[in-house]
C-alpha cells in the first residue's frame, strides 16, 4: 500500500486550492458568523481541510527540509530485527499501533473543559496548535529516535544536551506521571460520585478482567479478539444491569458513595492491580480499552456526521476574562494550558520515542504516522469539543461549575447559571439527569460526564428509544473510566520501576523488580504520590478538577517544550539552522505559556498561595470555610495548597533549567562549522539482506 | 473488492489490534528465528504470547493520557 503521490499537476494545483477554499471559507464561518448558532458540520470540515493542508505541505516541508528524512537509509528495525521489539511493519499497521497509543482521556477532556470560553478560541489553538507544534513534535522526535536507533526521549537528552539535563527532564518525567493519574483517576471519581450505575457498571470490569485473564491464560491462550469479543458482551450486559441496580434499594445503596470513598477504592485498586500479575488483571482490561477506545472514537465520529448538531455554545462567551466557573484565569495562558492533548502534548514524545522507531521500515513513513497520527488525535478533541458545544449551555455550566458557586439543587443552579447569561430552568437540569438515568449533573465537573451527555444526545438523536440516553450516558461514562483505570494500572507499574530504578542507587536490593519486599514498597510510595493528590482533589473546595486540572496542563505542555527544546537543539547540530524555527517557535511558546501559567497559579489572585492564605486567614479569625466543617480540614487544605505551590514552582524551575541546556546546547553548535548530532552512521537500506 | 484484497485486509486488521495490544506477529517471528538462530528452539504462539504479555509492562510509556 502506498500514498497517493500528489504530483505537481494542473489538477493538483486546482484540487488544493479548492481544498484551500473550502477550508477558509468553513473557518470564516466559525469564526465570523455571529449571534446565530452555527452546525458542527462547518467546524468538522474547516478541521479537515486545515489538517489536510498542513499534511500535504506543512509536513511534506519538514520531512525534506528539516528532518531530511531519506527513504533509503535503512532503520533500527532493518538494522536491528530481532522479530520482537524490531521489526519492520507494514506503515498502516504503525499507524493504527501508534493512534491507538497516543490517544487517551486527554484530548477527550481538556477541549470539554475549555468550552467554557465558547468553542471558537478551543477549535482554533487545535486547529493551529497542531499542525504547528503538536503533529512536528510527534514527528520530529520520532524523527530523531529513528536516527538514534529507536532510543528514548530520556537518552536522547542525555545524548544531546548532556547527562544532567537527563537526569532532570527523567525526574520531570516521574513528577508528570503521577499527576496525570492523580487528574485521570479524579475524572473518575467526579463521575462516579453518588453514581451506582456507574460505580456498578465499572466495578463489572473488575471481574470481567479476571475471567478474560484466566480465559487467556489458559483456556484460549492468545485468542485476544475472541475474549475482546466476550469481554465486550458481558461489559453491555453490565450496563443494561445497571439500570436495575441503580433503582433497586438494596443493592443502589452498595454502589452509592462519596467522593472520598472512591478516592480510597481507586487508590487500593491500583495498589492491588499493580501488584497482581499482568496476564491477570492488567492485560485484559488493556486489550477492551484499546478496542472500546477505538470503537468508541469511531462511533463518536459517525454521530456528529449524521446527527449534525447545532453549537449552542456561543463562540465566545464573556469567560474568556479568566472569571469562568469550570476552570480560573485569562484566555492567555490558561487555555494553552487546559487543552493539552488534542493540540500538544508532551506525553506523546514518550511514544515516538518508544516501541513506534522500532517498527518503521522506511525512513519515509515517519511523516505519515507521527504527523499524520497526530492530526488523527486532534481530529478527536475537535469532536469532543463539538459534543460539549452542541449542548444546552446551561446544562453544560451546571455540570461542570463547581458547587461552591452554583449550590447544589436544580433551583439553585438554575437561578445561578441564568445569572451568568445562560438562561436555564431547573427543570430543565431535572429533566437531563432522569433522562440519563442520574439524580443529580451538577458539578460533575472533569469532562467525562459531559461528553458522556453530548453523546448520548447525538447517539440518542440517531437511535431512538426509551431509555436509550441512560444506556448511552453510562456506555460513555465506562468507557471512559475503562481506559482511564487501564492507564492508572499501568502507570503505577510503570511508576514502581521508575522508583525502584531510583531507590536502587540508595541501596542495590531494593533494584530487583522480582523482589516483593522492593515490589511492594515501591509500589506503595507510586500509589501514596499519585493518591495525595487524588485525595486531595475529592476534598477540594473548588471540585478538584479546578485546581489540578491546570497543574496536569503545565506539566504536559512543560515535557512537550522539552521535546521540542530537543528537536531545536539538534536542528542547530546538524547545521540547519536556517530552519530552527520550525521547532523553535512552538518551544519558545509553550515556555512562555508554561511560565506564565505556572506563576499566575504560583503567585497571584488566582494562585494556589492565595488559596492557602485565604484559608489561613480564615483558620486564624476562628472561621470554617466551606467545604471544611473542621478545624483539621482546613488546615489540610491550607497544607495542600502549600504542596501544589510548591510543585508548581517545581515545574517553573524544571523549564527553565532544561532551557538553559538546550540554549548552551545551541549557542556552542551554532559556533561550530559542522555537524555534532549524535546520529547513527547512514547504511543503505539496500545494503542490509532482507530478513 | 476480491477475495484477496477481503483476506489482506483480515491479515492487516488482526495484525494492528494484536500490535495494539504489544503483541508482535507471530508468524513474522518465527521466520525470523528459522532464519537467523536456527539453533534456538521456536516457541508456541502460547509461549511466545505469554513472554510478550509480560514484557508490555515492564518498559516505560506505551500509552498516553
Amino acid at each position: 500500500m502506498s500514498t497517493v503521490a500528489v504530483k505537481p499537476s494542473p489538477a493538483g494545483k486546482i484540487l488544493w486550492a479548492a481544498i484551500a477554499i473550502i477550508g477558509a471559507w468553513c473557518l470564516g464561518v466559525v469564526a465570523l458568523r455571529r449571534g446565530e448558532p452555527i452546525n458542527a458540520i462547518w467546524l468538522v470540515a474547516a478541521a479537515i481541510s486545515v489538517f489536510v493542508i498542513g499534511y500535504r505541505f506543512y509536513s511534506k516541508f519538514i520531512n525534506d527540509k528539516v528532518l531530511c528524512m531519506d527513504p533509503s537509509r535503512a532503520t533500527p528495525a532493518v538494522l536491528r530485527n530481532d522479530g520482537l521489539d524490531y521489526v519492520p511493519t507494514d506503515k498502516w499497521v504503525v499507524f493504527g499501533h501508534h493512534f491507538a497509543a497516543i490517544a487517551g482521556a486527554g484530548p477527550l477532556v481538556g477541549p470539554v473543559l475549555a468550552a467554557q470560553m465558547g468553542y471558537l478560541p478551543g477549535t482554533l489553538w487545535i486547529l493551529f496548535g497542531v499542525v504547528f507544534a503538536g503533529a512536528v513534535q510527534d514527528f520530529m522526535i520520532l524523527g530523531l529516535s529513528v536516527r538514534r536507533d529507536g532510543r528514548s526521549l530520556g537518552n536522547m537528552l542525555r545524548d544531546e544536551l548532556g547527562p544532567v539535563a537527563g537526569v532532570v527532564a527523567m525526574f520531570g518525567v516521574l513528577v508528570l506521571m503521577m499527576i496525570v493519574l492523580a487528574v485521570l483517576a479524579l475524572v473518575v471519581v467526579k463521575a462516579l460520585t453518588h453514581s451506582p450505575w456507574g460505580t456498578f457498571t465499572v466495578a463489572c470490569t473488575i471481574p470481567i478482567a479476571l475471567l478474560m485473564g484466566v480465559y487467556l491464560r489458559w483456556i484460549r491462550p492468545g485468542k485476544i479478539l475472541e475474549v475482546s469479543i466476550i469481554g465486550l458482551i458481558l461489559l453491555l450486559l453490565s450496563i443494561w444491569f445497571g439500570a436495575f441496580v441503580s433503582t433497586s434499594p438494596t443493592l443502589g445503596p452498595m454502589f452509592d458513595f462519596d467522593a472520598k470513598a472512591l478516592a480510597w477504592l481507586l487508590i487500593a485498586y491500583g495498589f492491588c492491580a499493580s501488584v497482581l500479575p499482568v496476564w491477570l488483571l492488567l492485560a485484559p482490561r488493556d486489550y477492551l480499552s484499546t478496542f472500546l477506545k477505538i470503537g468508541t472514537i469511531m462511533l463518536l465520529a459517525l454521530a456528529i456526521f449524521l446527527a449534525a448538531p447545532t453549537l449552542q455554545m456561543p463562540a465566545l462567551t464573556k469567560f474568556i476574562d479568566g472569571t469562568g466557573p469550570v476552570f480560573q484565569g485569562n484566555l492567555f495562558p490558561f487555555l494553552f494550558i487546559t487543552i493539552a492533548c488534542g493540540a500538544v502534548s508532551g506525553w506523546h514524545s514518550i511514544i515516538s520515542s518508544g516501541t513506534t522507531p522500532k517498527l518503521l521500515s522506511n525512513e519515509g513513513e515517519a511523516r505519515m504516522v507521527g504527523y499524520g497520527g497526530m492530526l488523527m488525535e486532534a481530529f478527536v478533541a475537535i469532536m469532543a469539543l463539538v459534543a460539549a458545544a452542541s449542548l444546552h449551555p446551561g446544562v453544560y455550566f451546571a455540570m461542570n461549575s463547581p458547587g461552591a458557586l452554583i449550590g447544589t439543587t436544580a433551583q439553585d443552579a438554575a437561578t445561578a447559571i441564568s445569572q451568568w447569561g445562560f438562561v436555564v430552568t431547573p427543570d430543565e437540569l431535572l429533566n437531563t439527569a432522569t433522562n440519563i438515568g442520574e439524580k443529580t449533573i451538577l458539578s460533575r465537573a472533569g469532562g467525562a460526564p459531559t461528553l458522556a451527555v453530548g453523546m448520548a444526545q447525538l447517539l440518542h438523536g440517531i437511535i431512538p428509544g426509551e431509555g436509550m440516553m441512560a444506556f448511552w450516558y453510562h456506555y460513555a461514562i465506562l468507557f471512559e473510566a475503562l481506559f482511564i483505570l487501564t492507564t492508572v494500572d499501568a502507570g503505577t507499574r510503570v511508576g514502581r520501576f521508575m522508583i525502584q530504578e531510583i531507590a536502587g542507587l540508595v541501596y542495590k536490593p531494593l533494584q530487583h523488580t522480582e523482589s516483593w519486599t522492593g515490589n511492594l514498597l515501591a509500589t506503595a510510595i507510586c500509589v501514596g504520590l499519585w493518591g495525595y493528590f487524588l485525595y486531595q482533589g475529592a476534598v477540594d473546595p473548588l471540585g478538584g478538577i479546578n485546581t489540578l486540572w491546570p497543574l496536569f496542563g503545565i506539566a504536559n505542555q512543560m515535557l512537550a517544550a522539552v521535546a521540542l527544546m530537543l528537536a531545536t537543539v539538534v536542528t542547530v547540530k546538524l547545521k540547519r539552522e536556517r530552519y530552527v524555527w520550525v521547532p523553535g517557535i512552538p518551544a519558545i511558546w509553550l515556555v512562555v505559556c508554561t511560565l506564565t501559567a505556572g506563576w499566575q497559579k504560583f503567585w497571584g489572585p488566582i494562585s494556589f498561595m492565595a488559596a492557602a492564605a485565604k484559608y489561613s486567614d480564615a483558620r486564624d479569625a476562628g472561621k470554617l470555610l466551606a467545604p471544611a466543617k473542621t478545624a483539621e480540614e482546613m488546615e489540610r487544605i491550607i497544607t495542600n495548597n502549600y504542596v501544589d505551590a510548591a510543585l508548581t514552582l517545581i515545574f517553573i524551575l524544571l523549564v527553565v533549567t532544561m532551557a538553559g541546556f538546550a540554549i548552551a546546547a545551541i549557542m556552542k553548535a551554532w559556533r561550530i562549522n559542522h555537524p555534532t548530532a549524535h546520529e547513527e552512521p547512514y547504511v543503505a537500506l539496500g545494503s542490509v539482506p532482507v530478513r | 473488492m476480491n477475495m484477496s484484497n477481503l483476506q489482506a485486509f483480515r491479515k492487516w486488521a488482526v495484525q494492528t489490534a494484536r500490535l495494539c495490544c504489544g503483541i508482535p506477529d507471530y508468524d513474522v517471528y518465527v521466520k525470523h528465528l528459522r532464519e537467523h538462530h536456527p539453533e534456538r528452539p521456536v516457541p508456541s504462539y502460547k509461549e511466545f504470547f505469554r513472554e510478550r504479555q509480560i514484557a508490555r509492562y515492564k518498559g516505560t510509556g506505551g500509552r498516553c493520557c
